[in-house]
């Protein structure tokens, strides 16, 4: 009986917050599928998933490297400051990313530290640069929390070992640490893709979201919602398109999980 | 690599706080301390405090059931938990319009009363949008402590002839009391500043539905100041979080760094 009530409860919990509206969109997009795709094959839809998978291509990498030295010099030395390492990199989670596009508004604006850049005609406030560099920001977490405690786990023992039978810091790394954190790693940068891909308030500050040249996937669907004019498939539509990426990122998560526990 | 951590986060929060700073304390404060902001700030706290709080009940009795019970579906219920990470938050906003948007088909008329399940422009969406996108943060800290606690304990309780809720009480909650503080704590970081998910649905009416992170985002043109005081008020709690959620983590390892 208990276990019935408490089975109901999560479900119903989920239903309400979670399956229900994703299966109304989906629902609604059906309804409307022409005006779905007519949104979704767009010229400047197509150019925002492509300014989007862009901008990802270059975070992604930028973070995992970050990350995975990170997390080595948070888990393996003894530098000081490693302290404060450690709470400055979760510091993007906690952080509303409307503040993290205006501290770079701040920063590179015209009369902001960084303003000289502007005055020799490199742009970065409102075109790619900045967008990369908040969608930087906002995604640098997700590795080094995934490979921090996967280094912790699994000790130091066997990098001893190499290192007293010769192996120099660098072969040590190749051969011994990175293949036992590489699903720590993998399951981080699937995160850190899937935060890229979905990063809004940052960008939304920082991009200037002028159609075609600097609006994200989605920017695009904010756009599409707020000048809907009562037809709102476009909207569900493109949206759609992000759910199915998340949903692609959730199989990916699932599929890493295991293999990154099992390590 | 603190080069790098400087350039990409230290900067960029240095340069708002100089900013802000900029006309002064009491200029700041004057700014920060306006109805509209106060207002937009308490609002934040207040609906996150709440969804964070709904959220460690019921994701600890999910965490509960994805651990301890078994049906069909079981595992797609367990994966389905991590998409509001996944799911980009402007989408999950406009996913909880289609159903609980001005056209909802959940109504109920009968003559004498009216009901509809029409949220936008009211409180109820920012509380429904922020249980949406901090759904995962306690089912995931709770769910593993679960998996490693041993059921003999509770057998062990059981038999010495404790009631279910002492079981509960005594047992189980000390155990996962730190991931439920920790999972809690984060969940309510992440939805005082959170911005995509309640942009469209809210409507951003001031003293209403205005939370801190769209007071930010209507001042930054007309108002710079503004948007940059309450920006370093929210800086100031997401530290603060931070530091909290490392007393709890360190809390829950005491045993093994000893």
């Amino acid at each position: 009986m208990r276990k019935y009530l408490l089975r109901s409860t999560a479900l119903g919990y989920l239903l309400i917050i979670l399956i229900g509206p994703l299966a109304m969109m989906i629902w609604r997009t059906l309804g409307d599928l022409d005006g779905a795709w007519a949104a979704i094959t767009s010229h400047n839809t197509l150019l925002a998933f492509k300014l989007t998978l862009y901008v990802t291509a270059i975070a992604v990498p930028i973070n995992t490297v970050f990350g995975v030295v990170c997390g080595l010099v948070i888990v393996r030395s003894t530098l000081p400051g490693r302290g404060i390492l450690n709470a400055f990199v979760d510091l993007p989670l906690a952080l509303s990313p409307v503040v993290v596009g205006l501290s770079l508004v701040v920063l590179y604006g015209a009369n902001g530290w960084f303003g000289f850049f502007d005055d020799h005609g490199i742009r970065i406030l409102y075109a790619v640069p900045a967008i990369v560099l908040a969608t930087v920001f906002v995604s640098l977490p997700f590795v080094a929390r995934e490979v921090v405690p996967t280094l912790r786990e699994i000790g130091d023992d066997q990098e001893q070992a190499a290192r007293t039978l010769g192996a120099s810091g660098w072969q040590t790394f190749w051969r011994i640490t990175l293949p036992s954190i590489r699903w720590a790693v993998v399951y981080g940068v699937v995160l850190t893709a899937a935060r890229c891909i979905g990063e809004f308030g940052a960008v939304l500050v920082v991009s200037g979201n002028v159609e075609g040249k600097t609006q994200t996937a989605t920017l695009r669907v904010d756009d599409a919602y707020q000048f809907a004019y009562g037809n709102y498939a476009p909207a569900y539509g493109i949206a759609l398109v992000l759910a199915a990426m998340a949903v692609l990122v959730l199989v990916a998560m699932t599929l890493v999980k295991p293999r990154e526990e099992a390590t | 690599m603190i080069t790098f951590l400087s350039v990409v986060v230290a900067l960029p929060i240095a340069a708002l706080i100089w900013f802000s700073a900029g006309n002064g304390f009491d200029a700041f404060w004057t700014v920060a301390s306006s109805p509209q902001a106060v207002a937009a700030l308490k609002l934040s706290l207040v609906m996150s405090a709440l969804a964070a709080l709904t959220n460690a009940v019921l994701g600890t009795i999910t965490a509960w059931v994805l651990v301890r019970d078994d049906f069909r579906g079981k595992s797609a219920v367990n994966a389905l938990i991590d998409l509001p990470f996944a799911l980009p938050t402007i989408v999950a906003g406009l996913v909880l319009i289609a159903l609980y948007g001005v056209q909802t088909p959940l109504r109920l008329d009968l003559g004498f009363v009216h009901f509809q399940a029409t949220i936008t422009f009211s409180r109820w969406a920012i509380y429904f949008a922020l249980l949406f996108v901090t759904l995962p943060f306690v089912v995931r800290t709770v769910q593993p402590v679960l998996m490693e606690l041993d059921t003999e304990l509770e057998e062990a309780a059981r038999s010495l002839g404790a009631g279910e809720f002492t079981v509960f009480r005594r047992v189980v909650l000390p155990n996962i009391l730190p991931g439920i503080l920790s999972g809690l704590t984060m969940a309510f970081a992440r939805a005082v500043g959170e911005v995509g998910s309640v942009i469209l649905i809210t409507g951003n009416l001031p003293y209403k539905t205005e939370v801190a992170s769209t007071f930010i985002l209507q001042r930054i043109d007309g108002d710079p100041h503004g948007a940059a005081a309450v920006s370093v008020v929210l800086l100031t709690i997401s530290f603060a979080v931070l530091l909290t959620v490392g007393a709890f983590r360190r809390y829950a390892t005491r045993h093994e760094r000893a």
